[in-house]
């Protein structure tokens, strides 16, 4: 079993009007590295969006000033990160809509090209309007969506 | 198995900054050495369990969630500087696997693997009293070698630096194969139930022990 122990002391040099400003900036950057957290793993498999944040040298005791850096910097970094997922979000919404529409008449959609990755999921399929049979297909107006799955194999 | 279980010692002014913090430590009587069959299955039925998703949420975990904040708190981008168990993940995934080192290295990546709490083994021969966490002061350097800046977060007997916080453990008092007793220790921070500490070192008790009583 774990045995209690009390913790021997050894000097306490911190100035005690620090302490409350320390205790909330440090919760506030564990809150800001939860949300870190959460939008990094609703990005996912999404690329091209940053998530880190400079470290500070550490593992050490962090000045005040360096504290309130950090969590403006982390806070920073969550703003951006919101504001690309949501554009991201966007563009694939919009995306979606494409797919439909050229499912649902793909001659007024003439070679357009939706990948996975625009729609933000992971692999390789894409949707693409091509005509049936090639030459004949583009002068007798056949135009149908082609349905591709499966990453080409590693060389 | 008998293990028992000590709180290592903390500075005040680390415990007053981070009040849950500690080094959790236990004796054990193993020698290291080649991992039997057994430990190399159960590390090869352990990486069955990582996947590409599962690493990826890992982050929001609580446990290894915990250990990122501290990270975080104490000046480490714990994206570029991994956590433990994100370290032992992210090498599942480049490997397909986890290889086996050696028993003791072998014990620490199941325990770390299992639990998300980063465990670390000394040799307790080559130790200066009891472990405890502290802040490193100027002109220390790790195994008399490697200088360490001035407030680094350390674990340390009353002698020397053995260990920097989520990180590298020193030559002069790690694991070397004319080991005889060892002090496995784990680190709790705030958010980590100390029940998920205790079965990490109980874990890599047990696999350790269990291997030296099969060898």
């Amino acid at each position: 079993m774990l045995q209690e122990q009390q913790p021997r002391l050894i000097a306490a040099p911190t100035l005690p009007d620090e302490r409350a400003a320390r205790r909330t900036l440090l919760d506030q950057v564990a809150r800001l590295e939860e949300d870190l957290a959460q939008l990094f793993c609703s990005t996912w498999p999404r690329k091209g969006i940053t998530f880190s944040v400079a470290g500070r040298g550490g593992p050490r005791l962090l000045s005040l000033g360096e504290l309130e850096d950090l969590r403006d910097e982390l806070a920073t970094r969550v703003q951006h990160a919101r504001r690309s997922l949501s554009d991201r979000t966007y563009s694939e919404e919009q995306h979606r809509r494409l797919i439909e529409d050229m499912m649902l008449d793909p001659a007024a959609h003439k070679w357009r090209l939706v990948s996975n990755e625009d729609i933000g999921e992971p692999g390789c399929k894409h949707w693409h309007v091509r005509p049936r049979w090639s030459f004949i297909g583009m002068l007798m107006g056949w135009w149908r969506v082609v349905i591709s799955s499966g990453c080409p194999l590693s060389t | 198995m008998e293990l028992d279980l000590t709180e290592g010692w903390i500075e005040a002014e680390l415990a007053e900054e981070f009040p849950h913090l500690c080094v959790v430590h236990a004796l054990l009587d193993a020698r290291p050495g080649r991992s039997p069959l057994e430990v190399r299955q159960r590390l090869r039925q352990l990486a069955n369990r990582y996947t590409g998703g599962r690493v990826i949420h890992m982050r929001q975990d609580a446990v290894p969630w915990a250990y990122r904040v501290f990270a975080r708190q104490v000046g480490i981008d714990p994206d570029t500087d991994r956590t433990p168990v994100e370290a032992i993940a992210l090498e599942r995934l480049r490997h397909g696997g986890f290889r086996s080192h050696n028993v003791v290295d072998d014990a620490l990546t199941i325990a770390i693997a299992e639990t998300g709490v980063p465990v670390f083994a000394l040799d307790a021969d080559r130790l200066h009293g009891e472990p405890g966490m502290r802040l490193s002061r100027p002109g220390e350097r790790l195994a008399g070698v490697r200088p360490l800046p001035a407030r680094q977060i350390v674990v340390a007997d009353d002698a020397r630096p053995l260990a920097i916080v989520l990180g590298e453990v020193s030559h002069d008092a790690g694991v070397t194969p004319e080991t005889e007793r060892m002090l496995v220790c784990a680190l709790r921070v705030k958010g980590v139930p100390p029940i998920a500490v205790e079965e990490a070192l109980w874990t890599a008790a047990e696999v350790m022990v269990g291997a030296d009583r099969s060898g």
